[in-house]
C-alpha cells in the first residue's frame, strides 16, 4: 500500500464475448412498461411545441393588424390569444415534465430494485472479488445516469426530433429544392453527435470505474477509521485519495475535452447550414426559382433549426453516460450465482437435524481448504470442532451451510445432500453465529429477529437474549430493545456483540445451530451461563468451533482439524487420553500442574 | 450516544441559503482572472453570434437583392471564417471553464476529505458509513453543473437582461415599465417556489443517502443476510427506501417543474400587459409604431436569458442541498485535536501515569465510565486489564492513545501530559490491536507494511516470523504479495488477527496495546505469538486485555477493572492469594470444565 503503487487493482474491461442482454434487464422494457406516462408526455409536448408556433402568428398580427393597420377591436382576442398561450404553454409544459419525471424515477427505482435483488442472488465467490462501495457506486450513481438518460435527456431528444420534424416540414413547403441543404448538413451533425457518443462513452466507462474507485478508497478509510487513527496514517490516506481524486479530475477533463473537439463543430455546421442556405437560396433567388420573401421564411425556419442541432452534442454526451453506466449495470445483471437452487429440489417436511460430511473435500483458488472430512451428528448431538489458526473449521460450516460446494465427496443434511435441497429450506434450518460478528446499523429488536422479521414475539426475542446473556446488558440501554446500533455494531463491546449475535441465531429455534468461535470475546462466567442454557437445547444439532476446550469439552464427538484434514477425534476423556494435540492444548489453557493442586483448594472452598 | 440507521433521516443544522451560497462561491472567485478570460472569450463568441442576423440581413437586403453573387459568396466565406473563430473560442472556453469547475470540485471533495480525518470516533460511529460515502461522492457531484452554469449563464444572461431593460427604458420608460411589470410577480412566484422545492430536495438528498447507506450495509453484510435468509426482508426495507425516495422527488419535482410553468405564464401576461397598455391606455401616436416593433423583438430577447436564469436558479435550489451536506461535515468540529503550539513526544521509555483521571462521553456526560483511577506503569512493564465487559477496561486504552479526551485529571507518558503533544508523536510510538482488526485491499505484505511506510521487506518478514503469520501467508497464492479481498474475508479471524498482529510489530511501538488481540487465535499459535513478541518487546510497556486466563496470567501486574475503577491489582500469584474477584474469574474457568 506505499503510496507510489497503489494497490486498487485497474480493472480493464476486458472485452468478454458480447452476451445478449435478456429482454427484461433492457431499458427499454423499463421504459415500455410506463409507456402511458411517456405518450402524455409526448402529447403534451406536441401542444407545447404547436403553441410556441403559433406565439410569432400572433404578435406579429398584432403589430401588422392592430398597430399599422388599426384594427383596435381585434386587439382583445389577439391580447388573449397570446395569454391562452401562455397559460396552455403553462399547464402542458408542466404536464410534460412532471410525468416524465415520475416516469424516469419509476424507472430509475425499478432499476436499482432489479439490481439490488439481483445482487443479493449472488454468491460469497461474488463479494469476495467486488468491493461493497464499487457495488455501492453502481446501484447508486450510475443507475442515476440511467435515471437521467430515461427522464429529462430522452424528452430533449424527443423534442429536438418533433421541432426538427416541423420545421423541415414547414421548410419543404416553402422550397424543397432548398430543403436539400439542411437535409445535407443534418447527416455531418448526426454523424458527429455518434461519434461524439462513442468517444465519450469509453471516457465515461472510465469515469464510472473511478468513480466506483474513489468510492471504494473512501469507504475502506471510513470502515477502518479505527485502524487509520491507531497507525495515526491520516495523511498516508490523504494522499492516496488524492490520488484519486485527481485521476477523477483527469477524467473529468478528458470528457471536457473530448466534449470540447466535437460539440463546437455542430453549431459550426449549423452555421454553415445558415450561410449555405442564403448562398444557395440566394443564387435560387438570382435565377427567380424563389421570391424573396420565401428566402426570408426559410432563414427563419433554418434559425429554428439551429437550437435542436446544437443540442445533440449535449444529449449525446449525457446520453453516452447512460449507455456507459448501463454496461457496467448488465454486467452485474450477467453474472450468475455459482450456487443455485436445484432445479427439482427434494421435498422435506421437516429437517430433523441430522449431519453428515462423507469424504469431503474443498478447494478454494486452486488451494486445498479441506480434505477428506467425514462425521457424522445425529440429530440433537454435539460436534467439536477445534484446530489451529486457519486449519478450515470454518469452511466446514461454509459448505454445511452451502456458500461453497464441495469438491469431492457430499454434505448430507437428514441424509440429503444439500446440493439437492432447497436453498431456502436448508439455510432456514441452520442458524449460524459467526465468528466475524456482523450487526446491522438497526435497532437490536431487528437485528435479532432477522430472517423472521415482523414474525416473532417480543417474548421470543427476549428470551433468546436472555439464553444468550444478554438481555442484562440491553435492559441498560437507553431504548432497550429498541436502541439503534451502530453499523456493524460499533459502540458495542465484542463481548456485546457476540451476544446479540448469538441471541439472533438462537431465536430462530433451528434445528441445526452451528457456534463459529462465537463465545471468544466473552469472560468466562458468561460463557458458562451462555453454555448452561446451549446444553438445554436438547433437540437441536449442534456444530461447535471453539478454541477454549471449555466450549467443546461436553461435545459427543470433537474433530481436531490441522491443515485442512481431520488429525485427531474422539470424546474428550479418549482425546485426553491420547495426548496429542488436542491435550496440548488443554495443558496449555489449564496448565495442568496447577489444575492439579489450585482447582483442589478451589473445590475444597466450594465444598 | 444517538445513532442514525438508514431509516432515520440525519439532523443538519440549518443554515441561511444566502450563507451556503456565498461560501460555494468562494471557490470559484479563488480563480477570478481566469473566470475573467472565460467571459471576455465569451463576449467574444456572443458577439461573433450576434454578428451572425446582421450577415444574413446583409445579403439578403443587398447582395441578393442586387444580384450580387460575387459579394454574396465573399459574404458567405466572411461568415465561415467568423464562425471558425466562434469555434476555437467556444473550445477554449469550454475547456477553460471545465477546467474551473473540476478543480472547485476536487478541492471542495479533499477539503471535505481532509476534514473527516480529523473527526473523531463518535461522528463514525453515529452514522452508517453509506452516509458519510454519499456525502464525499454524490453530494459534491451534484455542484458541478451549477458551478459551471454560474459563470457561463449566470453572467453573461444577467448582463444581458439589464442590457435589454436598459435599452428599453432609453427607448421609452413608460413601456418599458408595462413590459416589466410581471417581474416582481415572478419573482415573488420564484420565490415561494424556492422556499417549498428547497425544503423538498433536502429531504430527497437525505432519503437518497439512506438508501447508500442500506445498500452499502446490505452489500457487506450479505452473508448474514443470505446465511438467515432474510433477502425478502431486506428486498422489503430496500422496497420502502426506494419508495420513500421516489415520494420525496416526486415531491419536490412537483414544485420545482412550476418554474418552467411560471415563466411561460409571466410572458403571456407580460405580452398581454405590454400591448394592452402600449395600445390601449397610452397610445399607439406616443408611443410610435417603430418603437413598438423593437419592443416585441426586445422582449423575445428578454425572455430567453430569463428562462436561463430561471433554470439556473432552480438548478442552485436542486442542489444547494447538496452544498449544505458537504458544509455540515466541514462544520463539525474534530473532538479530539492538537492545542494551539503542541510539541512533539520525544522518543520514550514508556512510562504511563494515570492520575486521578475520570471519563464520561460527551453525550452522555452524567454517567461516568471511569471514576478517579489513578496507576503508574514503569517502562517494560506488561499490564493484563480483566473484568466484565463493559467495565471500562477498553476506556482505559482508549485514553492512552488518546482516542477520546479525559473528562478529569491527567495522563502521562514519560510524564508529558497527553493533551500538551501532538496526537501524531504519541500514536507514532504506540502499537495499538483492537478487537476489529482493519485490513486493506491490497497486498498482505502492504498491509504489515501500513504499520510502518518504510519498513524493508525483511522486516515484514521478520515481524510476520514473530507473530507466526509467516507460515500461512508463505502458504497463499503469491505469498506476502497475495491480493486481499474487502477486510481481509478471504482469511480466516484467526489469520486475520496474526496479519494485523505483525503490522503492530512491525510498527515498532514503544507502548503496545492488545484488546482481546488473540481473542480468535488458537492457544497452540497464542503461545508462539506470544514468544515471538515477547524477543520483539523486551523492554517495552505493554496493556493486555483478554478473557483467556493462559493469555493474562504472565503478565507483571493484572488489574481487575470493574464498574469504572481498578478494584484490585497485583500479580497473578498475589491476587490469587487474595481470593478477591480475580480468584472467582479464576475458579470459573475450572467450573465449566468439572460441572458436568
Amino acid at each position: 500500500m506505499r503510496g507510489d503503487k497503489v494497490v486498487i487493482k485497474e480493472k480493464k474491461e476486458v472485452l468478454e464475448k458480447k452476451q445478449k442482454i435478456p429482454r427484461q434487464n433492457r431499458v427499454m422494457t423499463y421504459v415500455l412498461r410506463y409507456w402511458y406516462l411517456y405518450l402524455l408526455a409526448l402529447v403534451s409536448m406536441v401542444i407545447a411545441i404547436v403553441l410556441d408556433v403559433l406565439a410569432p402568428a400572433i404578435t406579429r398580427s398584432i403589430i401588422d393588424d392592430v398597430i399599422v393597420a388599426g384594427r383596435v377591436e381585434i386587439l382583445m382576442r389577439l391580447l388573449l390569444g397570446l395569454a391562452g398561450i401562455g397559460l396552455g404553454r403553462a399547464i402542458f409544459g408542466y404536464i410534460k415534465e412532471f410525468t416524465v419525471d415520475v416516469a424516469a424515477c419509476k424507472i430509475g427505482c425499478d432499476i436499482r430494485g432489479n439490481l439490488f435483488r439481483h445482487i443479493q442472488k449472488l454468491s460469497m465467490g461474488y463479494f469476495d472479488k467486488n468491493n461493497s462501495g464499487e457495488l455501492l457506486a453502481r446501484v447508486k450513481d450510475d443507475v442515476d445516469k440511467i435515471w437521467n438518460a430515461t427522464g429529462f435527456v430522452g424528452m430533449l431528444i424527443a423534442e429536438c426530433t418533433i421541432h426538427t420534424v416541423l420545421v423541415l416540414t414547414c421548410m419543404f413547403s416553402v422550397s424543397p429544392l432548398l430543403t436539400l441543404v439542411p437535409l445535407a448538413v443534418m447527416p455531418v451533425v448526426a454523424w458527429t453527435g455518434i461519434r461524439l457518443e462513442q468517444k465519450l462513452g469509453s471516457v465515461y466507462e472510465d469515469i464510472s470505474e473511478e468513480n466506483a474507485q474513489l468510492n471504494t478508497v473512501a469507504q475502506e478509510n471510513l470502515a477502518g477509521v479505527r485502524t487509520v487513527k491507531a497507525f495515526a496514517r491520516e495523511e498516508y490516506e490523504i494522499q492516496k485519495f488524492k490520488k484519486h481524486n485527481k485521476k477523477y479530475y483527469d477524467l473529468n477533463m478528458k470528457q471536457a475535452r473530448t466534449l470540447a473537439k466535437y460539440h463546437p463543430n455542430i453549431s459550426f455546421y449549423t452555421k454553415v447550414l445558415l450561410v449555405a442556405v442564403i448562398i444557395f437560396g440566394g443564387i435560387m433567388v438570382m435565377k427567380d426559382m424563389i421570391t424573396i420573401g420565401q428566402l426570408g421564411q426559410f432563414t427563419e425556419y433554418a434559425n429554428n433549426i439551429i437550437w435542436p442541432m446544437e443540442m445533440i452534442g449535449w444529449l449525446s454526451s449525457d446520453f453516452a453516460a447512460a449507455v456507459a453506466s448501463n454496461k457496467k449495470i448488465q454486467k452485474i445483471l450477467l453474472e450468475e450465482p455459482e450456487i443455485k437452487n436445484p432445479e427439482l429440489p427434494v421435498s422435506m417436511e421437516e429437517v430433523k437435524g441430522e449431519v453428515e460430511f462423507s469424504h469431503v473435500d474443498l478447494k478454494l483458488q486452486s488451494q486445498d481448504v479441506l480434505k477428506d472430512i467425514s462425521f457424522h451428528v445425529k440429530p440433537g448431538g454435539t460436534l467439536g470442532i477445534m484446530g489451529m489458526t486457519g486449519a478450515g473449521k470454518t469452511s466446514v460450516i461454509n459448505l454445511l451451510e452451502r456458500f461453497y460446494d464441495a469438491s469431492g465427496g457430499c454434505v448430507k443434511v437428514d441424509g440429503v445432500d444439500v446440493r439437492r435441497m432447497d436453498l431456502e429450506t436448508l439455510r432456514r434450518n441452520i442458524a449460524v453465529v459467526m465468528q466475524d460478528v456482523f450487526l446491522f446499523s438497526d435497532t437490536i429488536n431487528e437485528n435479532i429477529s432477522i430472517g423472521r422479521r415482523g414474525q416473532l414475539e417480543a417474548q421470543a426475542i427476549r428470551q433468546a437474549a436472555g439464553s444468550a446473556c444478554a438481555d442484562g446488558f440491553i435492559g441498560s440501554l437507553s431504548e432497550q430493545y429498541d436502541t439503534v446500533i451502530g453499523e456493524r455494531g460499533v459502540g458495542l463491546s465484542g463481548g456485546q456483540k457476540q451476544r446479540i449475535s448469538i441471541a439472533r441465531a438462537l431465536a430462530k429455534k433451528t434445528p441445526v445451530l452451528v457456534l463459529d468461535d462465537s463465545t471468544s470475546a466473552l469472560d468466562m462466567e458468561t460463557e458458562f451461563e451462555i453454555q448452561k442454557k446451549l446444553k438445554e437445547l436438547e433437540n437441536t444439532t449442534k456444530l461447535i468451533i471453539a478454541h477454549r476446550i471449555s466450549a467443546v469439552r461436553h461435545a459427543d464427538e470433537i474433530i481436531v482439524l490441522d491443515h485442512g484434514s481431520i488429525a485427531e477425534r474422539g470424546t474428550h476423556e479418549t482425546l485426553m487420553e491420547k495426548k496429542g494435540l488436542y491435550y496440548a492444548t488443554y495443558c496449555a489453557q489449564y496448565d495442568a500442574m496447577q489444575y492439579e493442586t489450585e482447582l483442589k483448594g478451589g473445590m475444597e472452598a466450594w465444598l | 450516544m444517538a445513532v442514525n440507521s438508514f431509516r432515520e433521516d440525519e439532523q443538519q443544522a440549518q443554515v441561511s441559503k444566502w450563507k451556503t451560497l456565498t461560501r460555494l462561491y468562494r471557490y470559484l472567485l479563488a480563480y477570478k482572472s481566469r473566470i475573467a478570460v472565460v467571459l471576455l472569450i465569451m463576449l467574444a463568441t456572443i458577439s461573433i453570434n450576434m454578428i451572425n442576423p446582421l450577415i444574413v440581413e446583409q445579403a439578403v437586403n443587398v447582395h441578393i437583392a442586387n444580384r450580387d453573387m460575387k459579394g454574396l459568396l465573399l459574404l458567405g466565406l466572411a461568415a465561415v471564417v467568423l464562425n471558425l473563430i466562434m469555434v476555437a473560442g467556444v473550445k477554449a472556453r469550454m475547456i477553460m471553464m471545465a477546467k474551473l469547475s473540476n478543480q472547485v470540485l476536487l478541492t471542495i471533495r479533499e477539503e471535505l476529505y481532509v476534514h473527516i480525518q480529523k473527526l473523531s470516533f463518535s461522528f463514525f460511529d453515529s452514522r452508517p458509513t453509506g452516509k458519510i460515502l454519499a456525502r464525499i461522492i454524490g453530494d459534491v457531484n451534484s455542484l458541478k453543473d451549477m458551478l459551471s452554469d454560474s459563470v457561463t449563464t449566470l453572467i453573461p444572461d444577467f448582463l444581458t437582461v439589464i442590457g435589454v431593460i436598459t435599452i428599453m427604458m432609453a427607448k421609452n420608460v413608460k413601456l418599458a415599465l408595462a413590459a416589466l411589470l410581471t417581474l416582481p410577480f415572478m419573482a415573488a412566484g420564484m420565490f415561494v417556489i424556492q422556499r417549498v422545492s428547497h425544503k423538498a430536495w433536502q429531504v430527497y438528498r437525505k432519503k437518497s443517502s439512506n438508501i447508500s447507506a442500506f445498500v452499502h450495509e446490505e452489500m457487506s453484510g450479505m452473508r448474514i443476510v443470505q446465511s438467515f435468509r432474510a433477502e425478502q426482508e431486506s428486498r422489503d426495507n430496500f422496497d420502502v427506501l426506494l419508495k420513500e425516495h421516489r415520494q420525496s422527488w416526486n415531491k419536490s419535482v412537483r414544485c420545482a417543474d412550476l418554474f418552467g410553468s411560471l415563466i411561460e405564464l409571466t410572458w403571456g401576461a407580460g405580452g398581454f400587459l405590454l400591448y394592452y397598455i402600449g395600445i390601449k391606455v397610452i397610445g399607439v401616436g406616443e408611443i410610435g409604431i417603430g418603437t413598438f416593433m423593437a419592443f416585441s423583438t426586445y422582449l423575445a430577447m428578454f425572455w430567453s436569458p430569463i428562462r436561463n436564469l430561471a433554470n439556473f436558479y432552480n438548478k442552485i435550489v436542486t442542489n444547494l442541498a447538496g452544498a449544505e451536506r458537504i458544509f455540515d461535515i466541514l462544520d463539525t468540529e474534530p473532538e479530539i485535536r492538537d492545542k494551539s503550539g503542541v510539541g512533539e513526544l520525544p522518543d520514550i521509555q514508556g512510562s504511563v501515569e494515570f492520575d486521578r483521571v475520570s471519563f464520561a462521553y460527551s453525550d452522555e456526560p452524567e454517567t461516568k465510565v471511569l471514576k478517579d483511577v489513578s496507576f503508574q506503569i514503569r517502562p517494560g512493564e506488561t499490564i493484563a486489564l480483566v473484568g466484565p465487559t463493559g467495565a471500562g477496561k477498553t476506556t482505559i486504552v482508549n485514553l492512552i492513545s488518546r482516542f477520546y479526551n479525559v473528562t478529569e485529571g491527567h495522563i502521562r507518558v514519560d510524564g508529558y501530559d497527553l493533551g500538551d503533544v501532538s496526537i501524531r508523536s504519541l500514536r507514532r510510538q504506540m502499537g495499538v490491536m483492537t478487537q476489529d482488526n482493519f485490513l486493506f485491499s491490497g497486498t498482505v505484505k502492504d498491509n504489515i507494511r501500513y504499520g510502518r511506510l518504510d519498513a524493508t521487506d525483511e522486516e515484514i518478514v521478520a515481524a510476520a516470523k514473530a507473530v507466526n503469520a509467516h507460515g500461512f501467508i508463505m502458504q497463499l497464492e503469491k505469498g506476502y504479495d497475495t491480493e486481499l479481498s474487502e477486510r481481509g474475508q478471504s482469511l480466516s479471524v484467526g489469520q486475520r488477527q496474526l496479519l494485523a498482529f505483525a503490522r503492530t510489530m512491525v510498527s515498532n511501538p514503544r507502548i503496545l496495546i492488545l484488546d482481546e488481540a488473540t481473542s480468535s487465535i488458537d492457544t497452540h499459535t497464542e503461545i508462539l505469538v506470544q514468544k515471538g513478541i515477547q524477543a520483539l518487546l523486551k523492554g517495552r510497556t505493554s496493556f493486555v486485555i483478554a478473557h483467556r486466563l493462559s493469555t493474562i496470567k504472565n503478565a507483571d501486574r493484572i488489574f481487575v477493572i470493574n464498574h469504572g475503577r481498578i478494584e484490585e491489582a497485583g500479580s497473578h500469584e498475589e491476587l490469587l492469594a487474595a481470593k478477591g474477584q480475580y480468584y472467582e474469574l479464576y475458579q470459573a474457568q475450572f467450573r465449566s470444565l468439572t460441572s458436568a
